[in-house]
């Protein structure tokens, strides 16, 4: 049953990724693959708020919390697309656009999955505090 | 419509089998390593590199490509990974795993690029 939910997931945020994907066919940026950037970073952020907020916190059924964080944030971002991008890049022998690529990815993925771990704890923290 | 719908149902078939192939090599997996992610993001690279040197029609990309392989790999979850191995302080093994995921997927991608073209 969890993977039916991880399936619809799925669908939403591969499609989502797609339409993205077509926003940007038009505006090349000579060749960056922005739209696969802009994905990933985004799907950082949001797995990691979404884990440190809602998914620790019981207040969705498990089946829910796995069909929106692994099935629509883990479909809606990609590593194979980034791969293919990054040797593309370096195949054309832009090898420092694929440079800056590969760069921020690796350090945009952490700060920006951190950014939403931290939005996440200090929203839980907050609420924590009202409580008590 | 039509296009919308290949990649809808690789996306659904892409995600399931990510979770069920992770859990799997999970379930033998003893290291702080996470060997599911890992493994499913190089053989995702490698895929989609025979893909995309195989040349393919649109039709047949849109389903396979972004749809399936687009939803088996991912980047949130990894990166996800990296951070919970930051707060456990396992270093070694955080820089193992970006070192194997970017140097290995764009390797595995190239593998598969040369032997989609020869196909």
């Amino acid at each position: 049953m969890i993977y039916l939910f991880i399936g619809i997931g799925g669908i939403v945020g591969a499609l989502i990724r797609y339409y993205v994907g077509l926003m940007f066919v038009n505006q090349t940026l000579s060749g960056f693959p922005i739209s696969t950037l802009i994905v990933n970073l985004l799907g950082c952020f949001a797995l990691g708020w979404f884990t440190t907020r809602v998914a620790t916190r019981k207040i969705m059924r498990p089946e829910i919390i796995s069909g929106l964080g692994t099935g629509l944030i883990g479909s809606f971002t990609t590593f194979s697309t980034f791969s293919a991008d990054a040797l593309l890049l370096m195949q054309e022998n832009r090898l420092g656009t694929a440079f800056t690529y590969v760069s921020l990815s690796l350090f945009g993925g952490i700060i920006f999955s951190f950014a939403g771990h931290w939005l996440g704890e200090v929203r839980h923290s907050r609420v924590k505090g009202d409580v008590s | 419509m039509i296009s919308s719908f290949l990649v809808a149902a690789g996306g659904f078939f892409g995600a399931i089998s990510r979770v069920a192939a992770s859990k799997r090599i999970n379930q033998y997996n003893k290291r702080e390593l996470p060997l599911g992610t890992l493994v499913v993001n190089l053989v995702g690279s490698f895929l989609l590199g025979l893909v995309i040197g195989s040349n393919m029609n649109h039709s047949l990309f849109l389903l396979f490509g972004t749809g399936f392989l687009g939803a088996f790999t991912t980047f949130s979850t990894f990166k996800l990974e990296n951070i919970q191995l930051h707060m456990k302080k396992k270093w070694k093994t955080l820089i193992l795993y970006i070192v194997l995921s970017y140097s290995l997927g764009i390797l595995l991608a190239f593998a598969g690029l040369k032997i989609g073209y020869s196909l």
